[in-house]
């Protein structure tokens, strides 16, 4: 679950991280106010949304105005917020429809002496957190890792977060000195154990700033929770911003079900995700396109695969669907009277190619032949695909 | 031979009277698995449906001869039920359950180290060894004994491997679900060396899918150390990035973790890789061929 920035700094700064001081605002009035209350001379006025590359970022609504300004007075504070709430800010991480932004977040200025990167994930193979870290601030960490891997700094750790010893490695190597290492040691530690006690699946600071004055500050916070370990937490369902996500995603997920879109018109329907994911495949190598990925789970009922095709067909560009099933300790007698409950109640009006193997598959078989359906029943995963990607040559 | 299932096996399940424990507790039965008993804790000394029931593990160690365990426990308690197994002796822990959190996961590892046992999962199928013992959730009737050693991060992506492989005349030594998460106790490495040691396994299929990079890892073991037969199929090649397909591990992030990689990485190692899922099968008697042909 993703939150946004003025959410994740607002945790951090509760668990003794530092960042800037800052005001959310929703209305243009609310962002002077702000300006006000920080006290000047100057702010910056950030958009919020679940994206990065926001400074960069334009709005379609007023191409001339970025997604992160610095302003030097209330009115300026205003005029921003104005332009930027309810228009769609479209960055390289958000695709050319853009995203909408409700909220803004606007922050004090610091003195900054250097901008550094820090990053902390989940690494499959250390088999735990690693924290990354580099001196190229602001920039991506992937442009950095292939252009400059000699200069990221990584520290895995465990469960009890970072060690002290770690943190000054870490703070030496960037380069820092004096009262900055003391600070850096500080944020450092803190920040691992955020990490640990809030279950995060990824954590980032770009730019991770150091004052003027010595002080390690994050400027940015981009913070993610494992979904897995949401149940700890009941009190982030609160922080989940559900315009962020795509709607359909969201009901799908309320049913149980793992629904992706994709652009392609070709809808599928699937029990397991490794097989959904190569339905997908399979569509594209016999030239056709994937609508969607989309996961019945192992015990699909009749309600979850009638909502599951009212999914796929709520999608305007879905013109076939595939329905795939490889029937293990769930039968394929079962799915096909879900099946034929669900198309029934649905009301198709796109060809169905399904195509059912394993645990009672001649039974199931015969059901669908005799369901009076126009369905058009596949025999292997070849035919399968050939069939619906042909329904739309016709 | 095959591996991690054998003749010995003693099987219990954590999570027995539960619903999918005892479900998959009596397909496993039915299977021929030695089934011993299950732990539920409060519920120690009853029996349900003929299985014996312990409130811990380390009793049904002393009391029934386990040393195999799959694990039902919903996800909050799956890390403790699987720590439990360990601290009891028991040598393979399967865990089935899917969602378990991933720092969780990282306690397990750290509790794992140095310890004499092997945990496969979580999120994972099982492990099976046709016509000898079944240990998870995949329907027993698809599988056949024979020369061809499976592993997979994926379920019915696997069955379907499997039922492939049955129709083609390939029977299976072993098949190991790693499970779909981004940590899990058991890798391809881990399962390839244990193929590539067991004489009854002629040729291996992987099935890996999008995410991470354990099949990179997997094929530069593969080009150094694996001497067998080797074919492979890669999920995801049309998924889009940032987005988690499904499973928890299964997510292109920063632009690694992409099919296109990994097939380029195994393909380089001599792995003869399957273009689509309906070729798994025919992709393992290409290799198989390859072989024989010099």
């Amino acid at each position: 679950m993703k939150i946004h920035e003025y959410q994740a700094k607002q945790l951090l700064a509760q668990a003794g991280v530092a960042v800037p001081p800052g005001h959310v605002a929703r209305t243009a009035e609310e962002a002077a106010e702000a300006f006000n209350k920080l006290g000047g001379p100057i702010a910056v006025v950030k958009s919020q949304i679940h994206a990065g590359g926001r400074g960069k970022g334009t709005f379609k609504e007023h191409p001339e105005q970025r997604g992160v300004v610095l302003v030097r007075s209330a009115d300026e504070a205003r005029e921003n917020a104005a332009r930027m709430l309810g228009s769609t800010l479209v960055t390289k991480q958000t695709g050319p429809e853009g995203k909408t932004v409700n909220v803004v977040f606007v922050e004090g200025g610091v003195n900054i002496a250097r901008e550094l990167y820090l990053g902390i994930v989940v690494d499959r193979q250390a088999g735990g957190p690693v924290m990354i870290m580099s001196t190229e601030g602001g920039m991506e960490i992937e442009e950095v890792a292939a252009e400059h891997p000699e200069k990221i700094l990584r520290e895995p750790f465990g469960p009890d977060g970072l060690y002290p010893f770690q943190a000054r490695k870490l703070a030496f190597a960037l380069g820092l000195e004096g009262a900055q290492v003391r600070s850096a040691e500080k944020f450092l530690l803190q920040l691992a154990r955020f990490f640990i006690t809030n279950d995060c699946s990824m954590a980032e600071v770009n730019p991770l700033v150091v004052t003027k004055e010595g002080e390690m500050i994050a400027l940015d916070a981009k913070v993610t929770f494992d979904d897995n370990a949401l149940f700890r937490h009941p009190d982030f369902k609160e922080l989940r911003d559900l315009s962020e996500e795509d709607p359909m995603e969201v009901r799908a997920a309320d049913t149980g079900l793992s629904y992706v879109k994709l652009e392609g018109n070709i809808g599928c329907l699937v029990n397991g995700a490794g097989l959904a994911m190569s339905t997908m495949d399979l569509i594209k190598y016999h030239g056709g396109e994937p609508a969607n990925f989309l996961d019945v789970g192992g015990g699909a009922n009749v309600e979850q695969v009638t909502e599951a095709f009212r999914i796929i067909l709520a999608d305007p560009n879905v013109k076939a669907v595939l329905v795939n099933i490889f029937g293990g300790i769930m039968q394929c007698d079962t799915i096909v009277e879900a099946l034929l409950t669900a198309y029934e109640k649905v009301g198709f009006n796109v060809p169905l190619v399904v195509r059912l193997e394993g645990t009672n598959v001649e039974k199931a078989r015969k059901m669908l032949a005799e369901s009076g359906r126009e369905i058009i029943s596949a025999s292997d995963l070849t035919d399968a695909a050939k069939k619906v990607v042909a329904t739309l040559g016709a | 031979m095959s591996i991690l299932v054998d003749r010995d096996t003693r099987v219990i399940c954590q999570g027995i009277t539960g619903k999918a424990g005892l479900f998959h507790s009596q397909k496993c039965r039915e299977y021929g698995t030695p089934m011993v008993g299950g732990v539920t804790p409060g519920k120690g000394g009853t029996e349900i449906d003929g299985f014996p029931v312990f409130n811990t593990v380390e009793e049904t160690v002393r009391k029934a001869g386990a040393n195999t365990t799959m694990i039902f426990v919903p996800p909050p308690f799956c890390a403790d039920a699987i720590m439990e197994a360990a601290d009891a002796g028991i040598k393979l822990i399967i865990a089935i359950t899917e969602g378990v959190p991933v720092l969780d996961m990282v306690r397990v590892s750290n509790y794992l180290k140095g310890r004499d046992c092997r945990l496969v999962g979580p999120n994972c199928p099982g492990v099976i060894t046709p016509g000898v013992a079944k240990i998870g959730i995949m329907p027993g009737y698809i599988h056949k004994p024979g020369p061809i050693g499976l592993m997979s991060r994926s379920g019915t992506l696997t069955y379907e491997a499997v039922w492939q492989l049955s129709n083609l005349g390939l029977g299976q030594s072993t098949c190991v679900g790693l499970g779909g998460d981004p940590i899990v106790g058991t890798s391809f490495i881990d399962v390839l060396e244990m193929f590539e040691n067991d004489p009854e396994t002629e040729a291996i299929l992987m099935m890996g899918e999008i995410g991470g990079n354990a099949e990179e890892m997997a094929a530069a073991y593969i080009k150094e150390h694996v001497t067998k037969p080797v074919a492979a199929f890669i999920a995801g090649r049309t998924a889009p990035p940032g987005k988690r397909m499904g499973h928890a591990g299964a997510i292109i992030s920063g632009g690694s973790g992409t099919a296109t990689e990994k097939v380029a990485a195994l393909e380089a190692a001599g792995v003869v890789v399957a273009e689509s899922p309906a070729d798994m099968g025919t992709a393992m008697q290409r290799a198989i061929e390859r072989r024989k042909n010099g």
